[in-house]
């Protein structure tokens, strides 16, 4: 296994949305990794980490302090978590709907790994297709996610210094994410009041470790 | 209004009006988020309570559309009383739901006490808000033998079938 470096980096926030949410950030770091697919460690761990989810504990999963906190979040920005889950509850009902964790790629087995693992969510970009650091801000009039998808006006967005490259908790732009041919990522945490600090630096460290697997 | 405002009596009014601190927009939307907060964590505590009882109407607060944004103080306070609204509901839910299992639970006591007095009386782990297929049910001891000499008993389910 590769030694793992990682240089953990602190988004910008916007003022509006910093005074709104005090404690809401976005920690990133970049990784030397090539897209494709997961070798069979990878698989084999998905395949155990399936094995500890139950109907049961999936329905507790929203008073751990590390998802509740997500699940507020997500109602203080207007979103309900119970249609649009929360990414480690969106990974929890996976498991459940579907019998198991199935390989997508390296990229989406390392960050479901790392969501399972510390509930915190994670996005993939392609470090060559961002310009400038990545931070946090609220959308401007007629402003579009990867010139296709309108964005409203105030939505929470991942931005870098010239566009939004993703929502935040929801997808990312196809335009900065990584695609068969990204040779260089950055992995993204979003830290909201009640998750503390390490859990997002355990996050990307978890995602990185298994980049590099 | 200014002639209203102007008599001698609402000169008063005026004045306490006056006095009233302004509530910086700040301070109201951060308490309005920290209701929020409070609220979403009394609905999650109903949600893990009523489970494993899958039947019962799940409370749904629907998001505000638009993704995820800051919302306007009007939305906030739309938003909190919704969710006030469900927590309430969700809780009246389960106390009526708890309030008939703890009937379905003396039920089954009487049921083994004297089953004579409830023959053929059948209640599930569910009734009781348990999770599983099993049932008590008050049947005659040797069939219709037993149904003439009044010699009844409680039957208790070994579980679920087996998937076929």
């Amino acid at each position: 296994m590769t030694e793992v470096d990682l240089e953990l980096m602190n988004g910008w926030v916007e003022p509006e949305l910093a005074d709104e949410f005090p404690e809401l950030c976005l920690v990133h770091a970049r990784v030397d990794v090539r897209a494709g697919r997961s070798p069979r460690e990878v698989k084999q761990r998905l395949r155990m980490l399936a094995d500890r989810y139950t109907g049961g504990k999936v329905v507790h999963m929203r008073q751990d302090p590390v998802p509740w906190a997500y699940r507020v979040f997500s109602r203080q920005v207007g979103i309900d978590p119970d249609h649009d889950r929360t990414p480690v509850e969106a990974v929890a009902l996976r498991r459940l709907k579907h019998g198991g964790l199935h390989s997508e790629s390296l990229l989406d087995d390392a960050l479901t790994i790392a969501i399972a693992e510390t509930g915190v969510p994670l996005i993939g970009l392609d470090a060559d297709r961002v310009d400038g650091d990545l931070g946090l801000r609220l959308a401007r009039s007629g402003e579009q996610l990867a010139g296709v998808r309108p964005l409203s006006a105030r939505q929470l967005v991942v931005a870098d210094g010239e566009r939004p490259v993703a929502l935040v908790l929801g997808e990312v732009g196809h335009d900065a994410g990584v695609t068969p041919d990204t040779e260089r990522m950055v992995l993204c945490a979003l830290g909201v009041k009640g998750v503390p600090r390490i859990s997002l630096e355990e996050a990307l460290w978890c995602a990185a470790e298994t980049l590099y697997t | 209004m200014p002639d209203v405002l102007d008599r001698p009596g609402s000169r008063v009014r005026g004045d306490r009006l006056k006095s009233v601190p302004i509530v910086p927009e700040r301070a109201v939307r951060r308490t309005l988020l920290d209701q929020v907060a409070r609220l979403e964590n009394e609905l999650s505590q109903v949600f893990c309570a009523t489970w494993p009882r899958t039947d019962m109407p799940q409370p749904v607060v629907h998001g505000r559309g638009g993704g995820p944004r800051l919302l306007s103080l009007a939305e906030l306070e739309e938003l909190r009383d919704e969710l006030a609204a469900r927590v309430s509901d969700a809780r009246r839910a389960l106390s009526d739901r708890t309030w008939v299992e703890d009937r379905n639970r003396r039920l089954i006591e009487e049921m083994l006490l004297e089953p004579e007095r409830h023959k053929w009386r059948r209640v599930s782990a569910e009734d009781i808000g348990e999770r599983g297929c099993k049932h008590w049910h008050v049947r005659p001891r040797w069939s219709f033998i037993g149904m003439l000499m009044g010699w009844w008993r409680v039957v208790i389910s070994s579980g679920c079938p087996l998937a076929t």
